[in-house]
């Protein structure tokens, strides 16, 4: 049996079943991580104490006879910005290079709730900040589909783990499109959820209104088992939602026929790489002739969305981040001359330069005479966004275009100009303004074998729609 | 040129870094480069738009419900031990840069 090759279901049953055992589970990813990670360099932190104590645990429930919860023994791998007790949780960023937590993040504790074993802390963009995974501060992450390419950001190590089959799932982070956009880019499935719908107490914050996190997974049944997982009420999280949890896996079979998928021309237009565009097309069309009714919708202020979503993203960046400071937890500037010298220096240390320029971006757009004209403008535009969604979910019950322009580029390709990577996030910051969830599926590769990603977006909670429609898609593809 | 050198050390005097004049030049290019693309929200008429702080304040929330009524859900009661009990000493401390085992230490606050 192909261990690592699992799905959630496969791999539970394997260890149900006594076919193998969650141990065993455990140390075949770990003997495929030690080699196979030397060339991707998804992983920043191996748990090997914490996953085969609770591969153990399920092994003696096992033995016993005992009923074995969802995820009994399923490896899974945690983005780096999750935090795990007991656990080095770096968020990929040197300020926290020694940080270990005393406590679980919500998600984190529920899986392993579930039976999951814990296999390490995954690599990433420095708290969460990029479309590449360049700005992690211990290593960059290589696409296992063409290691000459970017994985994605900012949960690239996530996406690549799973590409990789160096984990079952793994729980990425989502605050402009960084578990969807690595998804689409290493040819896995990625869901945002909506926001509220999971707990993000133990998410070390980026940005509090936009920050998710979701599952990225071989297949979209698997994403639905971890969603119903991980969401949730969270009394430890105010914005977590008071709403019961639906079954996602058993809604997931329900029929797509007559559902209304809207199709945004603002998606389709100038900017989309060719191989995507046709990529996309064809998509639609499979979803047409699964009996899914294709309705023509507008999002007219897409074009907007990126400026606004970085002025807000980093405006509420820089008021998070300012609790790096040197003094309760992580590095700290030696030879220091007081303590205001003491959180400069620890600070210009510590953080890497994408972090600094959403630092500077975010406090200059929060600053007195430029608040007005930035911040407060950026507000109103997110409201416009979010109409243009109400208005196109009055018409229809989802809707589809591609994850992101391109197929993923080359490592260096975009490190030096700031902008273009921005720009690389059209598609799929939309959705964190909003608060509405968003699905990554592939449905093809480019010429160069390369991935490609479609998103459905769906109405506020309504995870159960997009799921299925993605659902019937990987089915008949 | 909306942020020049003086702009950039007065902005991150706020944000509590220091910058190196490498950095420094380089961020006012940085910044410039984005906000001449974020320039782009000035065609938007928004006067008449309110302004979107977060999400959970309107979606999977009791619409019929007023108010804070709406999230009675999230109050709990004003204990001295809510939801979890506080970390002893010695693990709040444990990450902690310098300590002495009871409070964080810090460089000297006020300098002669």
């Amino acid at each position: 049996m192909d261990l690592t090759g699992l799905t959630i279901d496969s791999a539970r049953s394997a260890v149900a079943e006594r076919k193998t055992s969650a141990t065993a589970l455990a140390e075949a990813f770990y003997a495929k991580i030690e080699v196979d990670d030397q060339k991707i360099g998804a992983y920043l932190i191996l748990s090997h104490e914490r996953g085969l104590e609770k591969a153990s645990e399920i092994d003696r429930l096992a033995d016993k006879g005992g009923a074995l919860p969802p995820l009994a023994g399923v490896p899974v791998g945690i983005k780096d910005v999750l935090i795990t007790k007991g656990v080095r949780t770096t968020a990929g960023s040197k300020i926290l290079g020694n940080y270990v937590p005393p406590y679980d993040c919500t998600a984190v504790a529920r899986l392993e709730a579930a039976g999951a074993v814990v296999l390490g802390k995954l690599n990433c963009d420095e708290f969460a900040m990029g479309s590449s995974n360049e700005n992690s501060a211990f290593k960059p992450v290589h696409n296992p589909r063409d290691l000459s390419r970017v994985p994605g950001g900012s949960s690239g190590g996530s996406a690549a783990a799973v590409a990789a089959d160096m984990a079952v799932a793994t729980l990425g982070s989502d605050t402009g499109g960084s578990i969807r956009q690595p998804a689409s880019f290493c040819g896995v499935v990625g869901l945002k959820p909506t926001y509220g719908r999971v707990s993000r107490y133990g998410l070390i914050a980026f940005a509090s209104s936009l920050d998710h996190i979701g599952p990225l997974t071989k297949t979209v049944k698997d994403a639905a088992i971890v969603l119903r997982t991980i969401a949730g009420r969270d009394p430890m999280d105010s914005t977590s939602a008071d709403l019961p949890v639906p079954d996602y896996v058993a809604e997931l079979e329900k029929p797509v026929k007559g559902v209304k998928i809207g199709v945004a021309k603002e998606y389709l237009g100038e900017g989309l790489d060719a191989e995507v565009r046709s990529a996309i097309e064809a998509a639609i069309q499979k979803l047409g002739k699964l009996g899914c009714e294709i309705v023509e919708v507008s999002l007219p202020h897409t074009k907007y969305a990126i400026p606004a979503y970085y002025l807000v993203a980093t405006a509420e960046a820089s008021s998070n981040l300012a609790r790096f400071d040197g003094v309760r937890y992580g590095f700290r500037a030696k030879d220091v001359r007081s303590l205001s010298d003491m959180y400069r220096r620890t600070r210009d240390q510590g953080f890497g330069a994408e972090v600094k320029r959403r630092i500077m971006l975010g406090t200059y757009a929060l600053s007195a005479g430029y608040y007005d004209a930035y911040y407060l403008k950026a507000q109103r535009v997110r409201t416009l966004l979010t109409r243009d969604f109400e208005e196109a979910f009055k018409k229809v019950d989802a809707i589809v275009g591609p994850t992101c322009p391109t197929a993923a580029f080359k490592l260096g390709e975009k490190v030096d100009d700031p902008l273009a990577m921005y720009l690389a996030d059209i598609y799929t910051v939309t959705a964190n303004l909003a608060g509405i969830p968003g699905i990554s599926i592939p449905v093809g590769v480019t010429k160069e074998k390369l991935p490609i990603g479609m998103q459905v977006f769906g109405k506020h909670f309504a995870e159960s729609t997009i799921l299925r429609v993605a659902n019937a898609y990987e089915k008949a593809a | 040129m909306k942020v020049t050198e003086k702009d950039v050390a007065y902005v991150a005097d706020l944000a509590n870094l220091e910058l190196s004049a490498e950095e420094r030049t380089r961020m006012v290019r940085d910044l410039n480069s984005i906000l001449g693309h974020v320039d782009s929200l000035n065609a938007l008429d928004t006067k008449d738009v309110p302004p979107m702080a977060q999400v959970s304040d309107r979606y999977g929330v009791d619409e019929s419900k007023k108010g804070s009524e709406r999230f009675a859900y999230a109050s709990r009661e004003d204990v001295k031990e809510g939801l979890r009990k506080s970390f002893p000493t010695d693990v709040a401390l444990a990450n902690a840069p310098d300590s002495d085992g009871t409070f964080f230490k810090v460089p000297k606050v006020i300098e002669r």
